[in-house]
């Protein structure tokens, strides 16, 4: 499905409907600030705020209220409360292209003041998801979320927050300084619950297709049921690595950073009968040719991607 | 305090210190808040200011005029033209309403290149 920001108003309209079916899932549950209310950290925002306000330090201070966000973020180990759901309208949203992201807007209502020693819960709900809007940034969606933030287990205030996950319009004409020396990365795999065992496969260089426990059908991309007798179980099989070219086009345009166009995108047919979309190395873009046979190899990207292609073996 | 009283104005150096300590106080990790180059490949010409310190900020503008006593009860804040390094940016207030102990102030800061934030803040004041 083309959902991306030159696709029509009608695939815009199918992929918001997509989008739509997230709004009042939970964006996190029974998530815990990782850090109590606290002297060093009220200090510290008070520091870069240049906020003098003396109620903020001393024997009865308060914590900044505006500090409300603060304390539920996630920091440099991330978020560990995050729904599924969020996760998953965000790995929609960067699937289709709106990869960037930028907060918009912060309405946050403060019903008692925090103190140090307070223990901050949350729970915070996909509000809505927008159509797709078209700003100077670049297109993509409004995603608003609202979290609910309790100290101690009592309400203390309400934030709801805004960003807007967008494919970034193109660069400005004069950049400022050099232009950055670090390669364009290539696109990371969205892994989730449904596909994390293929990627550990990956991670161990075998190439898993999953079976029907009860069928004995085999599937590829991973699924969470059976295609052929819908059942839920299932094992895998290792594929022995060896296919043919089944289908495959020539990129020619547009360029996507981390690619070097133009280049073979192919449907490999794995000879366990499944199909996957591959890169083709060991052959040239215009000698990639249907029924070419391949053989499966892991090519290392970069420090964090490794990927299963296939080798082409020529003539 | 009556509707349409003005705010003394607060400049704001947005400097890249401020940017980066700004972002870590408020735990916000994003590249696009202290990597330049990494700001860059998103499509902005440098880093920016997150929206947690422009809500610092507009809090810390309110109690700076409104004085320590005054308690905040409802920031609400619409971000647009970025923060860059190097500009300067001026919260402006004007009340909007008045009632009882309440008072509602629209705040907007201006940069270099337009409307940084606009919004409305709520406070009590001590009477």
């Amino acid at each position: 499905m083309t959902a991306d920001a030159t696709g029509t108003a009608e695939e815009a309209a199918r992929f918001h409907a997509l989008l739509a079916a997230f709004e009042g899932q939970p964006a996190a549950t029974a998530g815990r600030g990782k850090d109590a209310v606290n002297e060093p950290m009220i200090r510290h925002w008070c520091e870069a705020m240049g906020d003098t306000n003396p109620a903020y330090s001393g024997p009865d201070a308060i914590a900044p209220p505006t500090m409300l966000q603060a304390w539920t973020m996630g920091g440099l180990s991330g978020h560990s409360d995050r729904s599924s759901a969020y996760d998953e309208l965000l790995a929609l949203l960067d699937g289709a292209g709106f990869t960037s992201v930028v907060a918009t807007d912060c309405e946050q209502e403060y019903l008692r003041p925090l103190r140090p020693g307070d223990t901050i819960t949350f729970d915070a709900v996909i509000e809505s998801v927008s159509p797709r809007k078209t700003t100077k940034l670049g297109t993509g969606h409004f995603v608003t979320t609202r979290m609910d933030v309790r100290a101690g287990g009592q309400p203390a205030g309400t934030h709801r927050f805004r960003i807007l996950k967008y494919a970034p319009a193109a660069r400005p004409a004069q950049e400022p300084g050099p232009r950055p020396k670090t390669a364009a990365r290539r696109p990371r795999p969205v892994v989730n619950r449904d596909n994390q065992g293929f990627w550990d496969g990956v991670r161990d260089h075998r190439l898993l297709i999953q079976r029907c426990t009860s069928c004995a059908t085999l599937r590829f991309p991973w699924l969470p049921g059976c295609n052929a007798c819908a059942s839920p179980d299932w094992d895998t099989v290792e594929a022995s690595g060896a296919g043919t070219v089944f289908s495959y086009v020539v990129l020619h345009h547009p360029p996507f950073p981390a690619f070097d166009p133009p280049y073979a995108v192919a449907l490999v047919e794995l000879a366990e009968g499944v199909r996957m979309i591959s890169s083709i190395t060991g052959v040239p873009y215009d000698k990639v040719r249907i029924g070419l046979p391949v053989q499966l190899e892991f090519l290392r990207v970069d420090d964090d991607l490794e990927l299963p292609v296939f080798r082409g073996s020529e003539g | 305090m009556n509707v349409g009283d003005t705010l003394p104005p607060l400049e704001i150096a947005v400097t890249r210190t401020l940017i980066v300590a700004g972002a870590i106080a408020s735990r916000d990790y994003q590249d696009v808040h202290h990597d330049t180059a990494l700001a860059r490949e998103k499509g902005s010409p440098d880093i920016f200011m997150n929206i947690l310190t422009t809500n610092g900020l507009v809090g810390r503008y309110i109690t700076d005029r409104l004085g320590s006593r005054a308690v905040l009860r409802k920031v609400a804040i619409r971000l647009g033209a970025p923060n860059y390094p190097g500009d300067t940016m001026t919260l402006t207030g004007t009340v909007t309403a008045v009632l009882g102990n309440t008072v509602e102030i629209r705040v907007v800061g201006t940069n270099g290149i337009g409307h940084h934030v606009s919004g409305t803040v709520t406070a009590e004041v001590a009477r």
